[in-house]
């Protein structure tokens, strides 16, 4: 009888301690959905090896849930269908636990069906137009209240900017952007004609015609800022063509949201000084964590790369979600998501990035003036900034709250009290 | 050791302190300290005045180390200094009051005040008043430079005052200038103003619009009864008209507070929900109120109610519009001057409006230059020969690589140009010639098959340069002399690149028609063009001919690619972005013509800038118009503009 | 009638029963049903690959039969994708507006409920009111037929004005390519009222279908693609089986006499170039919602080159070699191109497929238009010992898009 205790129990056991293991099978997978090759290869391998190298680090503090890590690295060539494609791919068949991806807005939203559709966990490290908010999505690259607000604020009080040239190219996160920032400087009491907007098509070379048209908004006599959201390759012409035509940082300053040291890298920024940049890390922001991080980037991958603000945006986020898997105990996306919320992780740049329950960051915003060694010196840095995923500048969507831990919901109505859709607009 | 540096900082503190005693610079910082360290544009303007009215001798250097980002504090004291870096890594603190170096410390021991760009302009206006009879000319220029980016009243007198005993010659011409526009916008006495406005009406600075245009500010108001007449009247507007429409009337009253908001949807929406009474509104069931003309009579019948305002309706808006007068009136008091500011403007409009004309012509031909450039080896290949080449765009990518290569080892840039354009002439020479000898001489009259084979080549060598130099996009950076702007003024401008690309499209434009009309492989080329088999029997060797017509074709393309290069980047896309075009110059200027090749491309360059200058926010609508424009053009003169005519034809 | 057809054309009747055989073993691996050998994004991958072997046989009407190279059948496969997309965007937005909009305390007017269509539609693009182009996206008929009709009639447009001008050969591959671009820059554009860059996206959700799995609906999918194609199959070699196939085949050889025999030359190209465009445009229609998105980088002229490439690989002038040129080559790239292929040390240097593969593709195809015109389609020649004719180093016609000498069959 005794004997036949002791079986039973040591089964229980057994069961109790492969049911622990279930929570979190071994070895725990970490998709990484990232292009190796096509035209954002360049940007978006850096965050790759970044994860690896994440991933290896944490494999030697033990990894997660006593279990190694492993990482599953699949290359969707730049391809936007093929984004889903592989996101489905590493959800059946390579059964992984988490994905890191992703970097232009149209993949993320090639992939938001697919993931929300097989409850998958998507980690976002890409500044966005925000406007969207997705159960299995945590973003933690900036929304635009965390980057392109402040430096907007900055152009008018610290630069006393009054006429405005908004610059971009023609996709999804500067048209949103750009129209934020319409409506906000509006509000702001600039007067619609002094807001010139234009678009240009990805890799455009031909910049004297919107130089031109740039210097003569300076007619009227008030200063004039260009907030540029000038996108990859097509930056190099137009800051050649702003120099050629003499134009200074002092004259016409710029403020570029897509331009950090990975871009400016093995780039002759004389002609950029002075211009700024605004973003949540720069390589240049002085504490210790940020020493080690970059000490152990360089390490690994050669002594010129530099490091950016989408990989600060992995290095916080693959920390969290490591910290969550441990407090929930389990790598089950319901669980790791509801431990998600009030995740708290240092930031490189000093104080602390908070995970909110609209599955955004807290974290501070800088803004830094081009150095003539491609960094940045960084004149502004900004207590926390929560994310906000629905703009409060737009009418619609002032409206909208996200909040998926009380109210379960993305996509709030606020004056109606009522759930708009749970599942993301994509 | 470390006891001694404790002694060494213990007798710095022990220094400074005394000094504070008799050091005043250091005691106004002191007082200002918080704002400082915060360095925000909103707050800082107290402590830059402070320095600067301290009427104290080194007020121009703190203000020029703060300016120069040399102003650092030493957080364990909390004073202000001098510093710079040394040598060994540590920073040299100077005294502020004394300019005497006081001690080293570390880097972590200190904060660097970093002025941002808005402070650093504060700075540079309170160092005017320093700065315009500095000794030093540089500081006077800088101190120009700064008034010129913002001008103001209290700078006028010491302007004049500085102007005779200004020695430079091209700083003299711009103080006399600035102080023009100062008073312009700023002398007292009315005379003066109107007659420096009557001066400067012929010049098409961009400072002088800029001056102009605020003393033109003027603003609509609404008056109830007649208007007073010391104001400064630009224009009655009558509403409804086209300068002021009814609707902007109204809105005009609504926010003086003159009128109520007229009703929107959303107004009748929230009114109807406020007054929701089981299931109904005002009586109305609330199901059947999913038409806008229901939920007005639903909101007709609260009205009589007596539970909500009525709204306005167009009829009221007009009546109510009405009563009152509105007038456009200048902020600026003095009629005079605003009407001598007002035919300033307009004589300068119409001179602007000529000069970006101009400037729009010389962008035309800026961008014709380049696709001509892109084109020309082109119009050989295909033009001349009708070999369809779609790996051409990859010969503009080669030579813009080779470019770069030239540059990786040749450091100077004026050097490295001058080789690169042989050497990239050179390798696309040879790839053009092998590709001919591998591909291309055994599909001559199969030009299809030549476009599939000669894509397959494309793809291959787009990939194989992004296997060698990546998918980043590689500098190529032009000499010095080349940089900077040939400028007529403020309105016609041109980059030194562009003008450069022109003189080289001329160049190869002449060295075409040279060998095309005087050499002997001209000769042969135009032979064997119009008859390969007469000519084969005139003892002209076809295939040799092809191959070096080819190549040259080529090799042309790999120039174009280093010049390309230059003014934009080099990627591995740079040759795709170009073929389409290119193809499309030499159909739309005509096949087998250098002329039409030309015309081609300034047809092109001249319609894209055109329409981008009818929608200049969209520049991407200006390449699909171009397009469209080409497909229908070819309908037209499916031969192109300049057609080859007779038996040169061909067919 | 029917006999003499399929007599005539064996290949059909074999296609046919091994696409059908193919698609049952699909079905019954699936996930869908069962089994789960196949993965559900596998089984839409076969979906998509036999939507692009229908624009294949579309391309090889248009270029192996009748001579034209089209360098712009893409475009058409792109806006039936687009049409169908805008449907099931508008339809799936519309019923989650309407739920979320009768809680409301008001009942929604029309107006209301389009105005927040199109704020859930094009907010994200920065703007919330509808466009033009989309007065029709409510109806489901509708917009099917736009599938066939925009690129019909653009095709119609088009050729009409090209053929009209007698513009041949390379000109008029120039002159398609130009179209393409123009019509992805003009879809580039976030004015053009179809989301910009982004494109249309989460077309693979049906409206009213959202309990259905993905595993069923990607086998629907499957279905309606294979059914495509064996249609497509059909009344292409049907088409070109008739005294019609025999007027383009010889407007591909030679066209001038052609002409002089008195038919009227531009009809006939006119009347292929538009039904190809419209098959391409169904077969658009059904890829898009396996993929998920559209955009317009999927109507870069590069696209359509592709298309030719497959045509040209499988061989051209002959169906079932379009359809084996489509599935082999971008079955084939997308497995190199997915880092599933094992990397080659050569001790040196190590080839990395995902670098390496465009330029094995490009060389082959140079290689394959050099040396074996007939493409894979020759090794069925091979194996059925058919031999090219012996014509003394000429082509079948004088015109560019006749069959080589060593394309022709005897």
């Amino acid at each position: 009888m005794n004997f036949l205790k002791t079986t039973l129990a040591a089964a229980a056991a057994t069961t109790a301690l492969t049911g622990v293991a279930h929570a979190a099978d071994c070895p725990v997978k970490v998709g990484v959905l990232h292009s190796l090759s096509g035209t954002m290869a360049i940007s978006e391998t850096t965050l790759k090896d970044t994860m690896l190298m994440l991933i290896d680090q944490q494999n030697d503090k033990g990894g997660v849930l006593g279990c190694e890590i492993e990482a599953v690295v699949v290359d969707p060539a730049s391809d936007w269908p093929l984004f889903a494609e592989k996101a489905r791919e590493l959800l059946t068949v390579h059964d992984v636990d988490v994905i890191f991806g992703n970097w232009t807005s149209v993949s993320r939203k090639s992939v938001l069906p697919v993931i929300e559709e097989l409850n998958g966990l998507l980690f976002y490290p890409v500044q966005y137009e925000g406007e969207e908010s997705s159960k299995n999505v945590f973003y933690t690259g900036a929304a635009p209240n965390q980057q392109a607000i402040p430096a907007t604020d900055y152009f008018l009080e610290e630069l006393g900017v009054e006429k405005f040239a908004l610059l971009g190219t023609d996709y999804v996160y500067p048209r949103t952007t750009n129209n934020i920032l319409e409506s906000y400087l509006q509000q702001k009491g600039i007067a619609k004609d002094d807001i010139f907007v234009n678009y240009t098509p990805f890799g455009h070379s031909d910049w004297s015609k919107i130089v031109a048209d740039v210097v003569a908004l300076g007619a009227d006599g008030k200063k004039v800022g260009v907030i540029s959201t000038i996108n990859g390759d097509a930056n190099i012409g137009f800051y050649k063509e702003l120099a050629a035509a003499g134009v200074s940082a002092d004259d016409i300053p710029v403020v570029a949201f897509s331009v950090g040291e990975e871009e400016l890298s093995g780039l002759d920024t004389s002609n950029l000084v002075g211009h700024l940049a605004a973003w949540n890390y720069f390589q240049s922001a002085e504490s210790e964590t940020n020493e080690d991080f970059i000490a152990t980037w360089k390490e690994r991958m050669g002594e010129e790369r530099v490091t950016n603000d989408p990989m600060e945006a992995h290095y916080i986020g693959f920390n969290m979600w490591v910290n969550a898997a441990e407090a929930a105990q389990s790598t089950e996306v319901d669980a790791v998501r509801a431990a998600m919320y009030g995740q708290e992780f240092p930031n490189l740049t000093g104080g602390t990035a908070v995970m909110l329950p609209n599955h955004h960051l807290a974290k501070p915003v800088l803004i830094g003036e081009i150095l003539d060694d491609g960094q940045f010196d960084i004149i502004s840095q900004t207590e926390e900034v929560p994310g906000d995923a629905w703009t409060d500048f737009l009418p619609e969507s002032a409206l909208l709250k996200s909040d998926w831990k009380e109210l379960g919901c993305g996509m709030y109505n606020t004056e109606t009290s009522t759930c708009v859709q749970t599942k993301s607009n994509y | 050791m470390l006891r001694a540096v404790n002694i060494f900082v213990f007798w710095v503190l022990m220094v400074t302190a005394a000094l504070a005693q008799d050091a005043p610079m250091q005691s106004v910082l002191k007082d200002h300290r918080d704002v400082i360290v915060k360095s925000s544009r909103k707050t800082i303007a107290p402590a830059i005045d402070a320095v600067a009215t301290s009427g104290l001798a080194q007020a121009q250097q703190v203000l020029e180390a703060w300016q120069a980002k040399n102003m650092w504090l030493r957080k364990e004291d909390e004073l202000f200094f001098r510093a710079e870096k040394t040598s060994s890594g540590l920073y040299a603190l100077y005294d502020l009051d004394t300019g005497a170096q006081v001690g080293e410390a570390e880097k972590r021991d200190l904060r660097q005040i970093k002025p941002n760009s808005g402070i650093r302009a504060m700075l540079a206006t309170a160092l005017v008043q320093f700065q315009l009879s500095d000794p030093n000319a540089a500081n006077r220029a800088a101190a120009l430079q700064s008034l010129e980016r913002d001008p103001s009243a209290a700078a006028l007198e010491p302007l004049r005052a500085s102007i005779p005993s200004e020695e430079s010659v091209a700083l003299r011409a711009r103080k006399e200038r600035l102080e023009r526009l100062l008073t312009m916008a700023y002398d007292p006495d009315e005379a003066a103003r109107v007659a420096a406005i009557k001066e400067m009406s012929g010049d098409l600075g961009v400072d002088v619009r800029a001056t102009l245009n605020p003393i033109l500010q003027a603003q609509v108001q609404v008056f109830d009864g007649d208007i007073p007449n010391d104001l400064n009247v630009k224009a009655m507007l009558i509403p409804g008209s086209d300068t002021l429409s009814l609707d902007q009337a109204y809105d005009l009253l609504v926010s003086e507070g003159l009128a109520t908001k007229p009703l929107t949807p959303e107004d009748i929406r929230k009114a109807l929900i406020a007054n929701i009474d089981g299931g109904r509104v005002g009586g109305v069931p609330l199901v059947t109120l999913d038409t806008d003309a229901a939920r007005a009579a639903a909101y007709q019948s609260l009205v009589e109610q007596g539970q909500v305002v009525p709204g306005v309706t167009s009829d009221q808006i007009g009546e109510i519009v009405a009563q009152y007068q509105f007038a456009e009136v200048y902020l600026d008091p003095l009629q005079p001057v605003t009407e001598a500011a007002e035919r300033a403007i307009s004589s300068i409009n119409t001179r602007v409006a000529a000069g970006q004309g101009l400037d729009l012509v010389l962008d035309g031909l800026s961008l014709a230059s380049i696709y001509f450039l892109a084109a020309i080896g082109l119009a050989i290949t295909f033009g001349v020969m009708g070999v369809i080449n779609m790996a051409h765009g990859e010969f503009i990518m080669m030579g813009a690589y080779a470019g770069y290569v030239v540059q990786q080892v040749i450091p100077d840039h004026t050097i490295s140009i001058l080789v690169a354009i042989p050497l990239a002439f050179a390798v696309t020479f040879g790839a053009g010639v092998a590709m001919e000898r591998l591909v291309i001489r055994h599909l001559y009259h199969r030009p299809l098959e030549t476009l599939l084979a000669t894509f397959g080549i494309s793809i291959a060598l787009q990939q194989l340069a992004k296997n060698i130099f990546g998918t980043q996009a590689r500098p190529l950076t032009a000499p010095g002399w080349l940089d900077g702007s040939l400028v007529l003024n403020d309105v016609v401008s041109i980059s030194y690149i562009r003008i450069a690309i022109f003189v080289l499209a001329l160049f190869f434009l002449a060295v075409f028609l040279f060998i095309m009309k005087r050499t002997r492989l001209g000769l042969e080329t135009r032979a064997v063009t119009q008859n390969p088999r007469m000519a084969a029997s005139m003892g002209i060797n076809p295939g040799r001919v092809n191959m070096l017509a080819f190549g040259f074709g080529s090799g042309i393309a790999g120039v174009a690619g280093v010049a390309i290069g230059l003014f934009a980047k080099v990627t591995s896309e740079l040759g795709s972005a170009y073929i389409v075009q290119s193809f499309m110059t030499v159909v739309v200027g005509g096949v087998g013509n250098i002329w039409g090749a030309l015309a081609g491309a300034t047809m092109i360059g001249f319609f894209q800038k055109g329409v981008e200058w009818l929608n200049p926010s969209n520049t991407l609508a200006a390449q699909t118009y171009m397009i469209i424009f080409i497909i229908i053009f070819i309908q037209f003169r499916p031969r192109g503009i300049i057609a080859l005519k007779g038996r040169a034809a061909g067919d | 009638m029917d006999r003499s057809f399929f007599a005539r054309n064996p290949s059909v009747l074999i296609f046919i029963s091994l696409l059908a055989l193919f698609t049952l073993m699909v079905t019954v691996l699936a996930e869908g049903f069962g089994v789960g050998v196949i993965s559900t994004s596998f089984v839409k991958t076969l979906g998509k690959t036999l939507c692009l072997c229908l624009v294949a046989i579309a391309m090889d009407l248009i270029w192996g039969y009748c001579g034209i190279l089209s360098l712009g059948h893409f475009a058409f496969f792109g806006l039936g994708g687009y049409m169908i997309g805008m449907w099931l965007m508008y339809e799936r937005t519309r019923d989650i507006v309407v739920t979320s909009l009768s809680e409301a305390p008001l009942p929604p007017t029309e107006q209301e409920i389009v105005d927040a269509i199109g704020t859930q539609i094009f907010g994200v693009v920065g703007s919330n009111e509808f466009p033009l182009v989309w007065a029709f996206a409510d109806s489901l008929v509708i917009q099917l037929a736009l599938v066939v009709l925009v690129p019909g009639v653009l095709a119609l447009v088009f050729g009409w004005l090209a053929f009209r001008s007698r513009v041949t050969g390379v000109y008029l591959s120039i002159l398609t390519q130009a179209m393409t671009l123009a019509l992805a820059l003009y879809l580039f554009q976030n004015d053009s009222g179809l989301r910009g860059n982004n494109g249309l996206s989460g077309l693979q959700n049906l409206p009213g279908l959202e309990d259905v799995p993905q595993a069923t609906i990607s086998l629907w999918f499957l279905w309606a693609s294979a059914l495509a194609l064996g249609l497509g199959y059909l009344l292409g070699a049907w088409v070109m089986s008739g005294k019609f196939g025999s007027v383009i085949k010889g407007i591909r050889d030679d066209e001038a006499r052609v002409r002089f025999l008195g038919y009227y030359v531009e009809r006939y190209k006119l009347a292929v170039f538009t039904l190809t465009a419209c098959i391409a445009g169904i077969a658009g229609a059904l890829y898009y919602p396996q993929a998920g998105i559209i955009n317009p980088a999927e109507l870069a002229p590069i696209a359509s080159i592709y298309l030719a490439v497959w045509v040209a690989i499988g061989g051209r002038g002959r169906l079932y070699g379009a359809v084996v040129g489509a599935a082999v080559v971008s079955l084939l790239s997308s497995w190199f191109t997915g880092g599933l292929a094992p990397d080659l040390p050569l001790g040196f240097y190590t080839i990395k497929w995902v670098d390496w593969w465009q330029i094995v593709l490009g060389l082959s195809f140079v290689l394959v238009t050099l040396f074996a015109p007939k493409g894979i389609g020759g090794l069925v020649d091979l194996w059925m010992e058919q031999r090219a004719p012996d014509r003394h180093g000429a082509d079948l016609g004088p015109d560019m898009g006749s069959l080589r000498e060593k394309e022709a069959l005897e």
